[in-house]
């Protein structure tokens, strides 16, 4: 009833084209967007911005970019925080060594390192696939970390390896409150996230979900193999490599090695599976889940035990958290393999026809 | 019919919850309980936690609080980890009347990220043992105090506890010794000033790291082996510590050649290694034990009437649990002296607490009152000097407990200090910060 295209006509190929063809769905982006950078920053309390939202922003894009390569792509990938790692110490070195270049071009050149390492270690996708891709992927989550570790350089011969992030200031306007942090987080993932909604719809997409369905067919048809599975690792190790960037800048404000274990590597894949494989908003959806709902818990354990009035003892509430987190888990891929964007997708579906059932 | 009943059911048990808030009482002192119940570290922080809340409720329970004053915490559970750290103490720091007072963050890790944080929000960390090292200079690191003594000092006193065990420093010339460490920022830091004093003092050091967790260390042992060192430093955390000395057993290194750091000198290290790990020494900045008065009181006043915070009662007074009710002693001491001068009987803010911790003295007869002789050492905190002491004690595991085998040996500050001011310096450079004046400050 509300969420009909009766009566909206498209009278060129560009309005044909947009992502977002029905009007309600444009209204509701806008209104969503205005709310996100107009309210939540004038409304925002403290914990809430640099806690909550700003970790939300930041693996939201770096799922983002393993789900270009996995979900797209059809690459299995474990390096994610490696290319993190890179991004991160990468834009820590542009900003020390030449300060002039600013913080966005030194997020971009951080982006780009983090690309060439993607493109070296995608390499070996050319011969493997699946499983295997995933080990060597594997190798290089710990060759990287330990090359930061050895290599002194990289973390300005700091005795202790943790590196402290400068100040971020753009064009002379400084960026220290937890709402100017958000804000600049969640400007620079929405127009990354624009980015990569416009390259899955055009050719190199498409090239990338036919490598992703059926890699010999997509040879035979003239889609080049090595350009497009190297591509694939580079544009994902870029988003990836920002995203460790913002990490650094907007969230944490110290940099160490230990931070981009294989643990966060594994963290962000799940989030893509919750969320929805081969799905822009499923990396937002996922990373929601996987960031917001152990605190969710970890707080909700502490009203229900003020509730009963009983004193659960702290290690069991924390345990029980991991355990509900992973049980959780494991009901939504029963309930719905294709991850929380299918449930969005069958949503709207279902709103289509709304009221009538069928 | 029955839906509906459950759904009534279910509102109401919701809105009694919404509606039963308690009242903030206006006469409470809030000090965040942020350390880690679960993980792989998890016995170092249970027992540091134990420790200090189980000071805090003897408090209440004995004296009524500080003057009048009762402490109140809340549990936030780390995990050892950044982010969760950065997260708790987030969520933590607005909490009761006058804010959070004062953040032990248990990590060296999450002190390095709280330190812009707590500054800019005027929230005192107490990283008592641990880094960051260079906070001990107080000019450019006002918020943070890395009280009793940190890697740097225990270092050097570790090396004069070699020099005492060879005959003298002068016999350290030409010995070599090999520092196994935990390949983090933790791990690290002490390598500059073992190469400083290896310069100094003319013995050859070799660093050999250990990768996270530490699980495998045959490769590293047989380098051991192959050296030959007279003397092991060793620097791990966690399961490191148990895997090092079944290591060391295994390639015939003998224990009683090993010092462990303080990290690596608890209970729950050596008794995983069982008896490898007899001989072992390592340092100590406080004594376990449950003789002293202050332990005592513990027992009669929270654990006689089934509040303590351990269920396993052979863990009161083991090290963390000493440790934690010495960081608990530190953090009382420091609001007493503040509240002398911001109004006696009132709770403290973050800053003020700043000002008692940088004024904190304990000396031997303040400790004996506490209860605590011999428990830790004397402490005298500055503007100038956030460590406050710098001396450490040496103690040997027989199989069943540790026993102490030194009197407090002090740190080499004139090797010490040079390093902190130049490093803290660096960092006040890269972060545009001036360092204080520590004449002008009352």
């Amino acid at each position: 009833m509300l969420y009909r295209e009766a009566g909206q006509f498209k009278s060129s190929y560009a309005e044909d084209q947009q992502i977002f063809p029905i009007r309600q769905d444009r209204i509701a982006l806008a209104v969503f967007l205005a709310f996100a950078f107009l309210v939540v920053p004038v409304i925002g309390n403290q914990y809430w911005l640099s806690a909550i939202l700003t970790p939300f922003l930041i693996f939201a894009l770096a799922a983002l970019g393993l789900n270009l390569l996995t979900g797209y792509a059809g690459q299995l990938s474990l390096g994610t925080a490696a290319f993190m790692a890179v991004g991160a110490f990468m834009a820590y070195n542009f900003v020390l060594r030449m300060p002039w270049l600013g913080i966005i071009p030194s997020f971009i050149l951080a982006g780009l390192c983090a690309a060439a390492v993607g493109i070296v270690f995608g390499l070996p996708s050319l011969r493997i696939k699946g499983f295997y891709l995933a080990v060597a992927t594997l190798a290089c989550q710990f060759f990287v970390l330990w090359a930061i570790q050895r290599w002194g350089w990289i973390t300005n011969y700091s005795t202790s390896g943790v590196i402290a992030a400068q100040k971020v200031a753009i064009f002379g306007y400084a960026v220290e409150t937890p709402a100017e942090k958000y804000l600049l987080t969640l400007a620079i993932v929405a127009v990354m996230a624009l980015a990569a909604k416009n390259l899955m719809r055009s050719e190199t997409g498409r090239a990338f979900m036919a490598v992703r369905d059926m890699d010999v067919a997509a040879s035979v048809i003239g889609i080049p193999m090595m350009k497009t599975k190297l591509l694939a690792f580079a544009i994902s190790s870029f988003y990836c490599g920002v995203a460790g960037a913002l990490y650094a800048y907007t969230y944490l404000g110290t940099v160490e090695p230990e931070a981009f274990t294989l643990d966060l590597s594994f963290r962000v894949l799940f989030m893509i599976i919750i969320g929805g494989i081969g799905s822009i908003l499923g990396s937002f959806l996922g990373a929601a889940f996987i960031t917001v709902f152990p605190i969710f818990l970890n707080i909700a354990s502490g009203w229900t035990s003020h509730a009963l009035g009983i004193e659960i003892s702290h290690a069991l509430v924390s345990n029980l958290e991991l355990i509900i987190f992973g049980g959780l888990i494991i009901f939504f891929l029963i309930v719905e393999p294709s991850g929380l964007a299918r449930l969005w997708q069958i949503t709207k579906e279902k709103l289509r026809l709304w009221p009538f059932p069928h | 019919m029955k839906r509906n009943v459950l759904a009534m059911a279910a509102l109401a048990a919701a809105a009694a919850v919404g509606v039963s808030t308690p009242a903030a009482a206006q006469n409470e002192q809030f000090i965040p309980a942020n350390y880690y119940w679960v993980g792989p570290y998890a016995p170092g922080g249970s027992g540091f936690g134990g420790g200090i809340i189980d000071y805090f409720a003897m408090l209440n329970e004995r004296d009524g609080g500080i003057n009048g004053v009762k402490l109140t915490w809340e549990k936030c559970e780390t995990e050892y980890n950044n982010a969760r750290g950065v997260e708790c103490y987030e969520r933590s720091k607005k909490k009761g009347p006058t804010g959070a007072t004062v953040i032990h963050p248990l990590s060296t890790g999450i002190t390095y990220s709280l330190i812009e944080k707590a500054t800019a929000d005027k929230i005192p960390v107490i990283s008592m043992g641990y880094g960051r090292t260079d906070a001990s200079d107080g000019r450019v690191f006002p918020y943070i105090f890395p009280l009793i003594t940190n890697y740097w000092s225990q270092n050097t006193a570790k090396i004069k506890f070699i020099g005492m065990k060879e005959g003298g420093m002068d016999k350290l010339k030409g010995k070599k010794i090999v520092n196994i460490y935990h390949d983090s920022a933790y791990g690290k830091e002490t390598i500059p000033v073992l190469d400083a004093q290896a310069k100094k003092f003319g013995f050859q050091v070799t660093h050999i790291p250990v990768p996270h967790p530490g699980n495998e260390q045959q490769a590293q042992w047989l380098q051991v082996r192959q050296i030959k060192p007279d003397w092991v430093i060793l620097r791990g955390w966690g399961v490191m510590n148990p895997t090092a000395l079944k290591a060391a057993a295994k390639v015939g290194f003998p224990r009683t050649k090993i010092v462990g750091v303080w990290w690596s000198g608890a209970e729950e290290d050596v008794i995983p290694a069982g008896d490898a790990a007899k001989g072992y020494i390592a340092a100590g900045f406080n004594l376990p034990g449950s003789e002293f008065p202050v332990m005592k009181d513990i027992q009669k006043f929270v654990y006689a009437k089934g509040k303590g915070e351990f269920e396993d009662k052979s863990r009161f007074g083991s090290i963390y649990h000493t440790r934690g009710v010495v960081a608990g002693i530190l953090t009382v001491e420091a609001i007493r002296l503040a509240q002398t001068r911001y109004g006696k009987g009132k709770p403290i803010t973050g800053e003020q607490m700043r000002w008692g911790l940088e004024n904190l003295r304990i000396d031997g007869k303040r400790l004996k009152e506490l209860g605590a002789v011999g428990l830790m050492q004397p402490l005298k905190v500055s503007c100038m000097d956030h460590e406050g002491g710098g001396a450490v004690k040496f103690l040997q595991w027989d199989g069943k407990k540790w026993n102490v085998i030194t009197d407090w040996i002090a740190s080499d500050q004139s090797i010490v200090r040079p390093m902190i001011e130049a490093s803290a310096s660096q960092y006040a450079k890269e972060k545009s910060i001036t360092a204080r004046d520590c004449g002008k400050e009352g």
